[in-house]
């Protein structure tokens, strides 16, 4: 008796791998890339078949535009910020030894795990006009009497840059860890001064690192629901709420599906973006 | 680097710990607060806030579906997450590299068009239990926090123990539980912690799969605050950073907080 042909021509250690892998590959492909081709179908029903109505609502007037513009805006203002502050916090991180930097890694894991919902609250409670902010600066001098900070813009970029910054420290800090300080000791005695050192060298070869944290701080902020919610509210639509609304409230699946569609094409490129770029950083 | 710069980064660093701690150290004193309106306790704490987290409607159905969730789908994608992480380092698979990257793409997914493509994917085969779609959902959300950290980890792995141990008399089945278990067990710690607080958490994914029945914890308590902001909702948000305050420790004492930094240095 000759045991029964396989029906395809693989090893044993082939298909014991795509026996391990199949699982999570039905997962996959049942809850997330058939979900998001059905999503995209959705987006493209008209009230008679086939329609770019919901897109043509979504991208053609100027009610919307403003509102992807003000998912960008948020997004780009709070990645600038973040990177900002975060590239030099990562080097300080990375150099600072022993307890010093369990300490200061403890400061970003800390609120990196704390609930999303539990910060915007606080911040809700920090920035009311009796809040600590407010007797802070009333009590420095630098205001004369409470000014109204909730549900401002002011309240949702601090809001939300408190939320992402550890998501732009992380990278960076990985990448800076790694980094042989000897580099820049050896271009300054090749003659290089502070700044050439800086753009020469340092800044090259952490540019992964800035690249990550830019794309992960960027693709987290332009989709924050969350954060606008609590801190600005409605005069603060986003496309993550105009999502929200559409579904939750006005049942216009088709307009909802294609602002979920444009969101999740933003956050697509970011991605790509990012890849090419660390692909050219590395070359 | 130069004595400026050097400065510029401290001083940065130093302030981002205070601006990232500040919220956190805001909730735990107003959950202490003798009065309703979040005054800090200066005259006397109070715990009667605290006393009253039981008493919000809807709370223990909330929280006991949201433990349910996190700690089911927390398993599950650790089980399935291991057995592609192996497929994916160890196996041959085909396009292993693919679909590596495919496994941890929904983590760059917004969470608001990951959760209505579910609701119109559950709605299209009928599905309309709220326990199944969350489990589902969660499932989404928890696998690729398990298959990125296992598929690092065990490229950091050395499987040569494993050809070590054979040859010095171990059973195959021995040799991994023995050796290669032990070794990534940093892996589950830290796979499992990210992908409980990421289900804990989540709230744009749940929103749409909930129903009025079944509310999961983050949904309850964006609730409480736009309704009814008071001491109550800092208390019982002073309890989750507590809950989160010690699996960071445990996490800590396992792992280390340098290596879940994701450097490879060693300590």
């Amino acid at each position: 008796m000759t045991a029964p042909a396989p029906l395809l021509p693989l090893d044993r250690e082939t298909r014991l791998a795509l026996g391990l892998a199949s699982p999570a590959f039905l997962i996959l492909a049942a809850l997330f890339i058939l979900p998001l081709a059905l999503l995209l179908a959705v987006s493209l029903q008209g009230a008679e078949g086939l329609s770019l109505a919901a897109y043509a609502k979504l991208l053609g007037t100027p009610h919307y535009l403003k509102i992807i513009w003000n998912s960008l805006s948020l997004a780009l203002i709070v990645t600038g910020i973040s990177l900002l502050i975060g590239y030099p916090a990562s080097f300080a991180i990375a150099r600072a030894k022993g307890h010093w930097r369990s300490l200061m890694l403890a400061c970003l894991f800390l609120p990196l795990a704390a609930s999303v919902i539990v910060k915007a609250f606080a911040w809700t409670i920090l920035l009311r006009s009796t809040g600590i902010v407010n007797q802070t600066l009333l009590f420095l001098g630098i205001i004369d009497q409470p000014i109204r900070m909730i549900f401002t813009e002011t309240a949702l970029v601090v809001g939300a840059v408190n939320i992402f910054l550890p998501f732009m420290v992380l990278p960076i800090f990985s990448v800076v860890a790694q980094f042989d300080r000897r580099l820049s000791e050896a271009a300054a005695t090749l003659g290089a001064n502070p700044l050439q050192a800086f753009l020469k060298v340092i800044l090259p070869v952490t540019m992964p690192g800035v690249i990550a944290g830019v794309a992960l701080v960027f693709s987290l902020s332009v989709s924050a629901y969350v954060v606008p919610t609590l801190l600005i509210g409605e005069r603060f639509p986003t496309l993550a709420s105009t999502i929200a609304k559409s579904y939750l409230l006005t049942r216009e699946e088709a307009f909802g599906a294609a602002s979920g569609v444009v969101l999740l094409a933003i956050a697509v490129a970011v991605v790509m973006l990012s890849a090419r770029f660390g692909r050219e950083g590395r070359r | 680097m130069n004595r400026i710069g050097l400065l510029i980064a401290w001083a940065m660093a130093i302030s981002a710990c205070i601006f990232l701690l500040a919220p956190l150290l805001v909730i735990a004193a107003a959950s202490f607060s003798p009065t309703p309106v979040f005054d800090l306790p200066t005259g006397g704490a109070s715990l009667r806030w605290y006393q009253r987290i039981g008493t919000l409607d809807g709370f223990w159905p909330a929280l006991g579906l949201s433990l349910q969730l996190a700690l089911v789908s927390t398993l599950v994608s650790l089980v399935l997450g291991t057995a592609a992480a192996i497929a994916i380092v160890r196996g041959r698979l085909p396009g292993a590299e693919a679909f590596a990257a495919a496994l941890t793409s929904p983590l760059m997914m917004p969470g608001l068009v990951l959760g209505i493509a579910l609701l119109q994917a559950f709605r299209g085969v009928g599905l309309s239990n709220p326990w199944t779609s969350l489990f589902l959902a969660h499932l989404v959300i928890t696998l690729p926090y398990v298959a990125r950290t296992m598929i690092a980890g065990m490229t950091r792995f050395d499987f040569t123990l494993i050809e070590a141990a054979l040859t010095l008399g171990c059973t195959y089945r021995q040799s991994v539980i023995k050796v290669m278990l032990p070794a990534l067990a940093p892996s589950f710690l830290v796979a499992g912690l990210f992908s409980f607080l990421a289900s804990f958490d989540n709230y744009p994914v749940s929103i749409f799969l909930t129903d009025v029945r079944s509310k999961t914890l983050p949904i309850k308590m964006l609730q409480y605050i736009e309704e009814a902001p008071d001491p109550t909702i800092a208390a019982l948000s002073s309890l989750i950073l507590l809950g989160t305050i010690l699996l960071l420790v445990l996490a800590d004492r396992f792992v280390g907080l340098s290596r879940m930094a994701g450097t490879n240095e060693q300590e």
